[in-house]
């Protein structure tokens, strides 16, 4: 009996777990936000450069390609909770400290953006040689054929790709949690996992998988509005 | 007008294995002609091409537009340079993401025209084409052959003086390369455009072309008008614009003759005229009789008795015919290798050049 209550008095009551899980989700929305604007400014433009630096690109140069694409292979090679602990000095001395969520956007970024370098570069990848050619022949400079020929044609390809790295990045950002990040991973691992309270795991894992559905809807969506071959709208 | 001048392109110059693609090309191409290049896979045709709208800079030579030597221009003149020489490219060229409209527009937007001047010229241009009607339809949604009007009017954006047509006509059905032939000669003559066009279909040049040149292992080996090829009985290339079935055999006792004519200096009645003349039966075992620019081009194998092949040979070169014996025997009995050969050795490859 006592032991009974004991666990009782330590379970989050039901009521109460959306006050827990709504502080923790917009933590997680807000780390996971920063994180995409970053990786988008930056991927989008790295993407393009490493694209166009190798063998059939813009201004291929081997010298430059070789030892970039190592560095994105490196950022993607590492397991997420070991490249976060790796670069904690780093962190601090962009941040000024090593937990919360400022701490959590910096390894989130450079693993997200060697991500979304990848996922940018594959898809420029599968726009055809004739369209550079195209660009070329028609008076286009390097950043005109990157910005109104390469790119505006990957479009749908890289948007698919950006959903897939959001989704990564919500992973990520449950990684960063138990670090002291906030959001709902650090909520899933204090409560659900140090604490045994089923009612916030399971409560914490309907929330993800219903927001990691919702960006899966939304980018789907999108893809669709920018491809003229699938988009309704389009008129015939 | 564009002037070719020794273009040359190695690949792999200063390696062990250099590859000459182009070696030593001349040409020139008046405004207000059309310039057929034709020439195997492998030949350097799209080399060639590449190198004309300095796609590819060229090893040495000079290509020169109306006067100006666009290879002696630095890099930042290299996109002026492009901006003299409208390209139409092979087929599914248009951005997928661009509408009709917003194809042709590329040129004018990376020029950094104004909307509204980019607006109403793009409407011109659409307009020349025939596809006014069709300016917001995505690529996709056009034929082969309306993308391919639309790559003439992108092509036609910056107002070049040189048209350039690389392979544009390879995949269209034949109604489409119809309506894209007509369409190149019509804006060829509004516009008195340089046209170097190339392809490797032969029937194409006999609708368009002014000049042809066969391209082979990166040279140019034969040059002329169309229609002085059409009536060379020597000219590899000749042979393949006049294309035939194989002709009939010829009978016992009997010679087979191949013979060439034009109507501007032969009678329509040729025919009758030395069979009346020479009091012999003439049969005719294969013939091909086609107009270019009012012109009609004849081409024929005929047979008479084998004891009279001189008389024939003298009373046709006197009505202004070109005759002679069936040169390989094997033609005659085999007459089925005879043209498809010689139409094969253009067309087909003879050996890949690697680029």
């Amino acid at each position: 009996m006592s032991t009974t209550s004991h666990l009782a008095a330590i379970t989050v009551p039901v009521d109460e777990i959306p006050d827990l899980l709504l502080p923790a989700f917009v933590d997680t929305v807000l780390m996971v936000s920063i994180v995409m604007v970053i990786v988008l400014v930056v991927g989008v433009p790295l993407g393009a450069l490493v694209h166009n630096l190798a063998p059939g690109g813009l201004f291929p140069n081997r010298a430059l390609h070789t030892p970039l694409s190592w560095i994105i292979s490196i950022g993607r090679s590492l397991p997420f909770l070991v490249l976060m602990t790796a670069i904690i000095p780093f962190t601090r001395l962009v941040t000024g400290t090593n937990i919360g969520i400022a701490a959590a956007v910096v390894p989130m970024s450079i693993a997200g953006i060697a991500f979304f370098t990848r996922i940018v570069e594959n898809s420029l990848r599968s726009v055809p040689a004739s369209t550079i050619d195209v660009a070329r022949a028609s008076g286009g400079s390097n950043a005109q054929i990157i910005w109104k020929a390469q790119v505006p044609e990957a479009l749908p390809s890289i948007v698919g790709g950006l959903t897939i790295n959001t989704i990564a990045m919500i992973e990520y950002s449950t990684i960063a949690g138990t670090i002291g990040a906030g959001g709902l991973g650090y909520v899933a691992v204090t409560y659900g996992y140090q604490r045994f309270d089923q009612g916030v795991m399971i409560a914490t894992i309907i929330v993800l998988v219903i927001t990691v559905a919702l960006i899966q809807l939304a980018g789907d969506a999108l893809v669709r509005s920018l491809n003229p071959v699938t988009n309704k709208r389009v008129n015939h | 007008m564009i002037e070719v001048v020794e273009l040359t392109k190695v690949f792999g110059a200063g390696t062990s294995k250099p590859t000459t693609v182009l070696d030593e090309i001349d040409f020139t191409v008046d405004s207000g002609e059309i310039f057929a290049v034709v020439g195997p896979s492998g030949a350097g045709k799209s080399t060639l091409a590449r190198c004309l709208n300095l796609l590819e800079r060229p090893t040495s030579g000079k290509v020169v537009v109306n006067g100006e030597d666009l290879t002696a221009l630095g890099t930042s003149g290299l996109r002026d340079a492009r901006r003299r020489i409208g390209t139409v490219f092979q087929s599914s060229s248009l951005l997928a993401r661009r509408t009709a409209a917003e194809n042709v527009a590329l040129p004018l937007e990376y020029l950094g025209a104004t909307k509204a001047s980019t607006r109403a010229r793009v409407a011109d241009l659409l307009d020349l084409v025939g596809l006014a009607d069709k300016a917001n339809l995505y690529p996709h949604q056009l034929s082969g052959g309306q993308r391919q009007r639309v790559g003439i009017a992108r092509a036609l954006a910056l107002k070049p003086s040189v048209l350039l047509s690389d392979e544009a006509t390879s995949g269209l059905d034949p109604a489409a390369t119809d309506t894209f032939l007509n369409l190149l000669t019509e804006v060829r003559d509004e516009l008195g455009l340089a046209v170097v066009f190339i392809t490797h279909e032969m029937d194409t040049i006999v609708r368009v072309a002014d000049t042809v040149g066969r391209l082979d292992h990166g040279r140019i080996v034969e040059h002329g008008r169309l229609d002085d090829l059409v009536l060379d009985p020597d000219s590899v290339l000749g042979r393949a614009l006049r294309p035939r079935g194989p002709a009939a055999r010829a009978g016992a006792d009997q010679a087979a003759i191949d013979v060439v004519y034009n109507s501007t200096s032969v009678p329509a009645d040729w025919l009758t005229r030395l069979g009346g003349r020479l009091g012999i039966p003439i049969s005719v075992l294969g013939a091909n009789v086609q107009t270019v620019d009012g012109i009609a081009f004849g081409d024929l194998t005929v047979s008479v008795p084998a004891d009279h092949v001189s008389a024939f040979v003298d009373a046709a070169a006197e009505l202004g015919l070109s005759a002679r014996t069936t040169q390989t025997p094997g033609a005659a009995t085999d007459p089925a290798d005879d043209h498809d050969a010689t139409t094969n050795d253009i067309l087909t490859t003879k050996e890949e050049v690697a680029v």
